[in-house]
Order: structure tokens, then sequence, then C-alpha cells
């Protein structure tokens, strides 16, 4: 008696299951034409994730449907992981949120659609900046989409404790090193900073910027050259580095950089130096910029830029190449580049879009951009993934953050560095 | 039928857990073992390479740093654990009158999620904040206690942090121990007027050895896979001082793509395992066949 009502709940179960696939089924059918995208990405924080709602409303808009696939956690490492499970299993997502060297590591491993048809339409070559395109490409076709340009080597200050000690926004590293002196005399600390490895590297790049210029830059931390690791200029950089640890105050381990910033915010500290999403931060307590705080570019000549993309990887299906081309057109296009960026604290991409609504930060930012373009100073950040691959950068980081936390010298410093990068290969 | 049924249930019971765990764990041991001796970034590669990985593990400083606080954190963290533990649960066999809430309240830490221990030592250990702010704000303006911003002395920290989640359940295990100690011995020697001390020495603990064994045991994977403490607590940092052989390979495999690295890392790790595990494993079967 029993047994059989089990079995008549199976059936029904089951009758029921294969009711809803056949509807199922046949939705699917009726929505072949209709551009699919499923996307991956990490953008799961309150300006981010209203910024991806921005892009899924106009693909949407556009006849198509989105499936959101958002991983949060580790700085994107979660979302990673995902990826990868998806790949080996041969379903990878319509596109991905990827950046810098990662695109091409993927590229290699033969996964990456290529886009190269929208990307010709839609003039993508005249629009953006040539090496921000450069990452765009794989071995000549398109395959990802960049979505914004953040900028790296930027110096927050909060305007009245400037104003209260007679200190100028710094244009050379002496000066910054005058001003924090002064400061420290004031009993305020010089540098907000955020004992965190990616910080110490963010921190690092821009004094190798600002120390040796945009060719020793180049040559240091994107060609990876050995002269160059060990030279005397790089000497100078730790010394500024040990310099610097000197300014922060003794509670700067492991503070996550919103905490820094908001030191500066409220005076306990002058400076921070850190990427433009630190505005968003400023402009969320209602600061004003030129007013309540001040944004320059750090000490130097040159623009490291963090640049956001999304990869096309290879799908089957019309529906779904068809979503991978509508969303690629989309993300490049005006309005979204736009409307993304005023959410997100960081610029267009392309240099075509109006800058009105934008604050004045970001104005300098996009001029700055326009100009080291011009003059091959325009250079892609190696602390945000954007230079070398996982493995190099994570080597030079790991020395920074060493030679950052401990009283290693400048010369163990480049030793250790030329041979963490050799290692690493 | 029946008795053929009846003579095989066991096996066939126990047959999908043994495939399982042939499956994914010895299997994937010996993936782990073949991609570590390739040369694989971003996804695993499989054409043998030879032992580059281990030799690029070797010669990386990195990881000195995680295997110098293996030895370092294990060691402390095992034996300042047992011997806590031991005095715990010995002052709490002295038929005290509140025993049962006194040992409920010294087990409880084992009761949170690493997690939970790491972030609330963060906090009492960070000196802007914690115990070293309490004791200037006293008026002892010179008191420092930065461990865990100091990179000679944050491994330190973590010791500390995982001696206050553990200890209570050793005192738990030994205190199990204690009890089961042969009463009548122990009436005896008190007779004979044996102070309490020697009893303690001489009889009750030496009874012990294999409650020392099983805790060690614990104790000892419970270092060697440490993760979640070192993140919750420092993030590896300051710098990656505080780095661990897990933290480590975890940083490899998904921060970096650097899967080979990863693997040999992990091969490394759990030759420390084997190392404690075989010895133990080896005297436990010795003693089976003696019987």
């Amino acid at each position: 008696m029993e047994g059989s009502d089990i079995w008549e709940e199976l059936k029904m179960k089951y009758t029921a299951f294969a009711a809803v696939s056949a509807v199922a089924l046949s939705v699917a059918g009726m929505a072949q034409a209709e551009p699919q995208a499923e996307v991956l990405h990490w953008w799961t924080s309150g300006g981010e994730a209203k910024s991806v709602a921005v892009l899924q409303e106009e693909f949407a808009e556009n006849g198509g449907t989105w499936t959101d696939m958002p991983v949060a956690g580790g700085g994107g490492d979660a979302a990673m992981t995902a990826l990868r499970a998806r790949v080996l299993a041969g379903n990878a997502p319509t596109a991905v949120q990827l950046k810098g060297p990662a695109i091409q590591e993927w590229y290699e491993e033969g996964v990456l659609a290529d886009i190269s048809s929208v990307a010709e339409a839609q003039g993508w070559a005249d629009v953006l900046p040539a090496s921000i395109a450069n990452h765009m490409k794989c071995e000549g076709t398109w395959c990802a989409a960049p979505v914004n340009v953040h900028r790296v080597d930027w110096i927050w200050a909060n305007a009245e404790v400037l104003e209260a000690n007679g200190i100028e926004m710094p244009t050379t590293w002496e000066e910054f090193n005058a001003a924090a002196e002064t400061l420290q005399a004031a009993g305020i600390t010089p540098l907000a900073h955020g004992g965190q490895a990616w910080q110490d590297a963010t921190v690092f790049e821009t004094v190798v910027l600002g120390l040796g210029g945009p060719e020793f830059f180049q040559s240091a931390l994107v060609d990876l050259d050995t002269e160059a690791l060990t030279s005397d200029t790089m000497k100078a950089v730790f010394d500024q580095m040990r310099t610097l640890r000197g300014y922060v105050d003794d509670n700067f381990s492991g503070r996550d950089w919103n905490l820094a910033t908001a030191m500066v915010m409220n005076g306990e500290a002058a400076f921070q130096i850190m990427g433009d999403w630190a505005k968003g931060e400023f402009l969320a307590a209602g600061k004003v910029p030129g007013e309540d705080f001040l944004c320059a570019s750090t000490p130097g000549d040159g623009f490291l830029y963090n640049v956001d993309s999304f990869a096309m990887f290879e799908v089957d299906g019309d529906d779904k190449r068809a979503g991978q081309e509508l969303l690629a057109e989309l993300i490049v296009g005006q309005n979204f580049q736009k409307v993304f960026n005023l959410n997100k604290g960081s610029i267009p991409a392309r240099t075509d879009v109006s800058l009105d609504e934008f604050d004045s930060c970001a104005v300098t930012s996009s001029e700055d951009m326009a100009a080291s373009s011009e003059s091959g100073s325009l250079l892609p950040s190696y602390a945000h993934g954007m230079a070398l691959r996982g493995a190099q950068a994570g080597a030079i980081t790991d020395v920074v953050t060493a030679h950052f936390n401990s009283d290693m010298s400048s010369d163990e410093a480049v030793q250790m560095l030329a041979d963490a990068v050799a290692n690493s290969m | 039928m029946a008795k053929w049924f009846e003579s095989h249930l066991p096996k066939i019971v126990l047959a999908p857990s043994f495939i399982a765990v042939l499956i994914f764990v010895y299997g994937f041991i010996g993936w782990t073992a073949w991609v570590s001796l390739t040369r694989s970034r971003l996804l695993p590669k499989y054409e043998i390479e030879g032992f580059i990985q281990y030799e690029r593990l070797f010669d990386s400083p990195r990881w000195d740093t995680a295997i110098t606080n293996l030895y370092i954190f294990g060691g402390l963290y095992i034996g300042i654990s047992m011997v806590l533990g031991l005095i715990l649960a010995i002052l709490l066999d002295q038929n005290i009158r509140t025993e049962g809430a006194i040992r409920t309240i010294y087990l409880y830490p084992m009761a949170l999620s690493m997690i939970v221990t790491g972030t609330a030592w963060k906090w009492i250990l960070n000196p802007g904040l914690g115990v070293q702010n309490m004791v200037q704000g006293w008026g002892f303006e010179n008191f420092t206690f930065d461990w865990l911003v100091n990179p000679d002395r944050a491994i330190y920290a973590i010791i500390l942090a995982a001696i206050w989640q553990s200890s209570g359940f050793v005192m738990a295990l030994f205190l199990a121990g204690l009890r089961s100690v042969d009463t009548e011995i122990i009436r005896a020697a008190q007779v004979d007027g044996i102070p309490t001390w020697r009893v303690y020495t001489a009889i009750i603990i030496p009874s012990m050895a294999p409650i020392f064994l099983s805790a060690f045991i614990v104790l000892a994977h419970l270092a060697i896979k440490s993760f979640d403490l070192v993140i919750a607590l420092t993030g590896g940092g300051p710098g990656y001082a505080t780095d661990l052989p897990a933290t480590y390979m975890y940083a490899m495999a998904f921060s970096r793509g650097d899967i080979g690295q990863a693997a040999s890392s992990a091969m490394i790790m759990m030759l420390v395992v084997f190392a404690i595990i075989v010895p133990y494993l080896y005297s436990e079967l010795r003693v089976t066949k003696h019987d």
C-alpha cells in the first residue's frame, strides 16, 4: 500500500517535471533569434552594481536577454575560480570581466572569441587611445571591450589641512617629503595608507614613475629589464619607499583603502596615494573637489591606467553570438561609457564622450590621458594587473611589501626584486 | 540469496564512499602530483617538465617564510596548547564546585569559527583600538603591544589567538583522560602517602599517553591546514610575514594563476603531513597486529 503511494507520487512529480521542461524547451525555441548574454563579473558593491545595472537595462532595451553571473569575493579571485571551472567544463560565459594581460593569457588557452567585426563597424580604433586599444586585441583581432579608465597615480589631499599648514600640492617627491616633515611636526599623519600588499604596490609604482620617469617605468615594470630593476634609480625608489614608511601612522597594517581615505576626509591625515576610486568615497561623503579635497597626479610625469574590460569568450549558438556582439557594441557605446563612469568615478575609455557632467578631477584625468597618449607616457599600472601577468606582478609585489614592512636595505631589495622576477618566469 | 546479500551487504554499502574517496582524495592527490611537474599557469597542462616548480618553490623567499612560520606556529601552538590544556584539566580535576560551568566557558572558544576568532583578535591586538590603546589610556604612555603590525612578532599574534581557540578543547580531552585513570591505583598511592604532584607525574600523566597522541594529531593537522585564522587576523601581512603554506598555495592558485607552483606547494604540505601521520599510523597498526 505504502509502496504504491510512493510510486504515485513519483509519477506525478515526473509528469509535472516533463510538462515544465516542455514549456521551457518551447520558450527556448521561440527565443532563438534573441540575443543572449551571460555575463560574469564581480561588480557587486553599491556604486559598481548600479553601474552594471545600466548596461543590463540597455541590453534589455535592445531586445537581449541578460543572465547575470555576479561572483563576489577576493577582488575577483572567486570569479576567476568560477571562470576556470566553466571553461574546463567547456561552457564558458559569453562575456567576462577581465583586464590587462589576463585577456591575452586566456586567449593563449584558445577560448576567446573574435569581435573584430563589431570593433571595425563601430570604429573603435579611432576613439580609443592606442595603448588602451592594444590591451583589447589578441594577435591583431579584437577580443575584449573596454569599459572605463581608472587613473592610478593620484594623490588626494585634505584642502583644509594643507591650507592650515601652508602647504601646496607637491609636484616633486622632494616637495612631498618636505611637506610631510611639516605635517609630522604639526602632529598630523602625512600619508594615509593601508598596509595591504596591493596598496604598497600602488604607492611603489607611482614612486617608480615619479623618480624614474615614463621610460624607466616601461623598462622596469613592463619589460622587466634586469638592468633597470637593479639600477641606482630603483634603489632611489626603495629609499623613497623607506622614507614614506616613516610618514604613515603606526596602525596602518591591514587597513582597507577606504578607511585610509576617511582619515584624509576627517583631517587625521593629509595625503593619500590611491586610484580615482577614492574619489567615490569623497563624493559619497558630500565633499566637493577643489574645496574640501584636492586631487592631483602624483609627483612626476605620466599617466598610469587601470582599464576594466569585458573579454568575449567563444560560445556556441547564434543567439549567444548575437548577444556577444550587441554587448560589445553597447559597452563601448557613448551612452554607457558616460553613465557607467559617472557612477563609478572613472573616465570613459573612448575619447569622444562629452565630459560636461563629470567633476573637475575627472576632466583633469581625461585631459592628462589625451596628453600622455600623445607623448607616449600613457602606461599600464602594474599594481592593478595591467602591465604584467599574475605570477610576475605577484613576485614584484612580494618584494615591495616585504621591503616596506621590514628594515630591508634598498640594495637587498633590488637584488631580491631581480631574483624574484627571474624566478617567476 | 538472502545469505549472499547478508554477507556482501557491508561491501555494497561501503562501495560508494570507497569509490568516492578513491577518486576525490587519492585520485586528486595523484592529479596534483602530476600538475606539480608541469608548467601549468592559468589552466592545468599535462606535459611533464620535471621538477621546475619545486626549484622555483625552494628559490622563493616567500615560501621560506611560509615554511619557517609553519615550524614556529606548529611548534608553539601544539606545545603551549597541550601544556595549558593539561594544567587547566588538572586544576579542574580537583573536585571544584562549579566545574561544569567553568568547563563550558573554557570549551566555548572551540565553538567559534576561526574567522570569528581572527576578527575578534584583530581588534583586540590592533594597537590603535585594542589592548595597547587601552593600557596607554590608563596612563602607561610607554606601553607597547604591537605584535600584529610588527613583521617579526605578527606570527606570535596568530599563535596567541590559535591557542586561545584550542586550549579549551585540549583541556576537555585531557579531562576525559584524567577521569579514565583507574581510581584504585590513585587511592592506593594516596594511602601510601605519596604527595599529589607525584601521583600526577608518576601515575596519571604516563597512563594518559594515548590521549597525548590524539591531542597531538588533532592539533598538528589543524596547524598544517591553518588558513582562515591567518586570513582573518593578518591577511598574511604585514608584507607576507605571516604567510603559511596554505595561504601561499591559495595565493598562487587563485590570485596569481600559477597552478603549477600551487600544486608543488600542496605536495610539500602533504609530505609534511605524512611525516607526522605515518609514524602514528605505523605505531597504531603495529599494536593491532599484536592483538
